[in-house]
């Protein structure tokens, strides 16, 4: 449990000092939030008809872009060779990363999320059937791209071969959680979304570590 | 890889059989095509235009078999550590997208006449489309890697992952389109399918059948070679 | 430690990138002992020492501790090993101080060594500074300070003087000293000539090369 907590630790106050990192990300989801009336025009109507499905997609693609570099500093500089021996097993680091990676990534999203929405003009009702979603939507994808993340160590293009990989795993998550939103804004029962959500995260918590120690496992052999 | 010495079994085996394999191919699509196309009866509903389903849907089928080839290999490769499993795994992949891809190109045919649109969101279109995904995912991973060994398992890993998910992920975009299109319900061809139909499509299908084996046995012969020949000019250095 | 550890390797090949590397490696090491890999590169020495660290699997043999092999729990084979990559594994980002406090609390080890390693490698003025501000002579001393801080009870290092002036050396070749003479044990691959001390056995791997043979019957 200490190696574990020592492991979150570390990765968080690495994400402080190189604070840059995590702010690009958290751009990238503005930017790319603010391209969508930019390109189909500012009409309240339509914007607020697609919010949860920019949201939800922007938020995605802005984690992407951090999961190739999850393990990557690691397996360059050689520190991946001493987690393997920090006597923890692997499916243990893998989830200290993918807490690591959601306190730093997932969690603002989470928080800035709600923010964007005002700009797309997100009908009030939907707001908790939001926040709620991520809140247990990008734990999941943090998981799943930790999974990503591991596979790649190591490969060409890793970048896009990340995305490429965890993006088809992430649909559900995607499904359930716009589903959500647009039951929220429709005054429909959002409980059975989010519930689908938890479950999803539920099944991911012990398999995603699972099938990550087993890639870095591969990467360290 | 020593075990590689010698051919294996397993590709004697194989070699043995492709005349077989080619001779039911050409007879099963032989026989499917001319009943399916020429002697099966026209829908009530959708006339002559159904009979892409005796092109379509046995792909679509092939397809699934593609990926339960790969899954089944890559866990052989984990496990077991056979290199076999691992050819095969990585032969499976491309002859299962292909398959993937000519289920969607022959359904969008198939669906302009009926859907008056080439592409529609529906459940079934939807899987498949991810199903192709999760193929060139696999695809691009085993060969983004220097060292072909580190590929061949980083891909096996992968196609299990997949495994698990493809479930989920039919479940969820069957629940996505049963919540966005209640309206319009798609039917192969009739509500139940006329015997007269079954048999060439079952035709159509052991001739498919017969062809993924073909492509698999010729891609695991390429790919040996390959590895063979690799070996072998490493091996010239040592010396 | 109870009784005297022993480190058995017997009978191992090894394959890199499918090509066989080396095969029929076989040697015993002892509480105290110290084991030079020499050789040339690409030799064998790194995909050897990974092996006994567990970080790599070897084609056949086995290695065992104390009469267990290794593989039958690599967490507690973890526990006992001081690592020494080609790579020093350090976070530009941290301090050389920080990166050994990480290091040692993810390993769940005591902290209480940090101080006395780094001073021993002459850091003590360095410690806490930026990693990235360090030269990379500088770098391997910390990572050398990282396995004297770990206190465990086999060291493997590799070409751990990589980058090291004269008065790092003789200060690492101190810290082996003292280390062998409490009872652990050393395995070093180096082309140099790094003091090992006494009774210290060589072994090149690259002499067992060729081709990994059938096993008979």
């Amino acid at each position: 449990m200490n190696g574990f907590l020592a492991l979150i630790a570390r990765d968080l106050r690495l994400a402080r000092r190189q604070g840059a990192d995590v702010a690009m990300t958290l751009a990238f989801f503005v930017v790319v939030v603010a391209l969508f009336p930019l390109g189909l025009g500012p009409t309240p109507a339509l914007l607020a008809r697609i919010a949860g499905g920019v949201l939800w997609v922007t938020a995605l693609l802005a984690a992407m872009l951090s999961f190739d570099r999850l393990f990557q500093q690691d397996a360059d500089d050689g520190g991946l060779d001493l987690l393997a021996l920090s006597g923890m097993p692997l499916v243990l680091v893998a989830l200290a990363k993918a807490v690591a990676h959601w306190l730093t990534t997932g969690l603002p999203t989470v928080l800035l999320a709600p923010l964007l929405a005002l700009t797309l003009d997100l009908p009030a009702a939907a707001y908790p059937a939001l926040v709620t979603g991520l809140l247990l939507g990008t734990p999941t994808v943090s998981l799943l791209g930790t999974v990503g993340a591991a596979l790649v160590v190591g490969a060409r293009r890793a970048g896009v071969l990340v995305a490429l990989i965890v993006l088809p795993l992430t649909i559900p998550v995607l499904i359930f959680g716009v589903a959500a939103v647009e039951a929220g804004g429709a005054g429909l029962p959002i409980q059975p979304h989010l519930t689908l959500l938890a479950a999803l995260l539920a099944a991911a918590i012990p398999l995603a570590p699972l099938a990550a120690g087993a890639a870095l496992r591969q990467a360290v052999e | 890889m020593h075990r590689f010495a010698n051919p294996t079994r397993f590709l004697r085996l194989a070699n043995a059989l492709l005349p077989w394999l080619t001779a039911a191919a050409v007879l099963l699509l032989a026989s499917g095509l001319w009943l399916g196309l020429l002697r099966s009866p026209a829908d009530y509903q959708q006339g002559e235009t159904v009979r892409i389903m005796y092109v379509h849907v046995p792909a679509a089928w092939m397809a699934m078999a593609g990926y339960t080839t790969l899954a089944l290999s890559s866990l052989a490769f984990l496990v077991w550590k056979h290199p076999l499993a691992d050819l095969s795994a990585r032969a499976a992949s491309p002859i299962g997208a292909g398959f993937t891809a000519i289920a969607l190109v022959t359904g969008a045919l198939w669906g302009q006449p009926m859907w008056g649109t080439w592409w529609v969101w529906d459940a079934r279109l939807t899987s498949v489309l991810v199903l192709l995904f999760l193929y060139l995912g696999h695809m691009a991973l085993t060969n983004a890697f220097d060292d072909p060994e580190r590929g061949g398992r980083a891909g096996a890993v992968l196609a299990l992952v997949g495994v698990v998910n493809l479930p989920i992920i039919k479940f969820s975009v069957d629940w996505w389109n049963t919540l966005h299109q209640p309206a319009s319900v798609l039917r192969l061809g009739g509500s139940t399918i006329d015997p007269a139909m079954m048999k060439p499509l079952f035709l159509m299908a052991g001739g498919y059948l017969a062809v993924f084996g073909i492509a698999l046995i010729l891609r695991i012969r390429a790919l040996y070679a390959e590895r063979r020949l690799r070996q072998l000019r490493l091996s010239l250095t040592d010396a | 430690m109870t009784g005297i550890d022993r480190l058995d390797v017997m009978d191992l090949a090894a394959r890199r990138g499918g090509r066989p590397v080396f095969h029929g490696v076989s040697f015993t090491l002892e509480q105290g002992g110290a084991l030079r890999l020499a050789g040339r590169n690409g030799g064998g020495k790194t995909t050897l020492l990974r092996i006994l660290a567990g970080l790599g699997r070897a084609d056949r043999g086995v290695v065992r501790w104390n009469g267990e092999p290794i593989g039958d729990d690599r967490e507690a084979h973890a526990a006992r090993l001081g690592w020494l990559g080609h790579a020093d594994a350090l976070k530009p980002a941290l301090s050389a101080r920080e990166n050994l406090q990480a290091a040692l609390r993810i390993a769940d080890r005591p902290v209480a060594g940090l101080d006395d390693a780094l001073d021993a490698l002459g850091l003590g003025s360095l410690a806490d500074l930026p990693a990235s501000w360090l030269s990379s002579g500088q770098r391997r001393r910390v990572a050398l300070a990282r396995v004297l801080a770990g206190a465990a009870p086999l060291w493997l290092l590799d070409e751990p003087t990589v980058g090291l002036d004269a008065v790092s050396v003789v200060a690492l070749e101190r810290s082996i000293a003292s280390h062998r003479a409490d009872g652990g044990m050393v395995v070093a691959a180096t082309h140099t000539a790094l003091d090992l001390g006494s009774d210290t056995v060589s072994l090149d791997p690259a002499k067992h090369a060729g081709a990994i043979p059938e096993p008979t019957a």
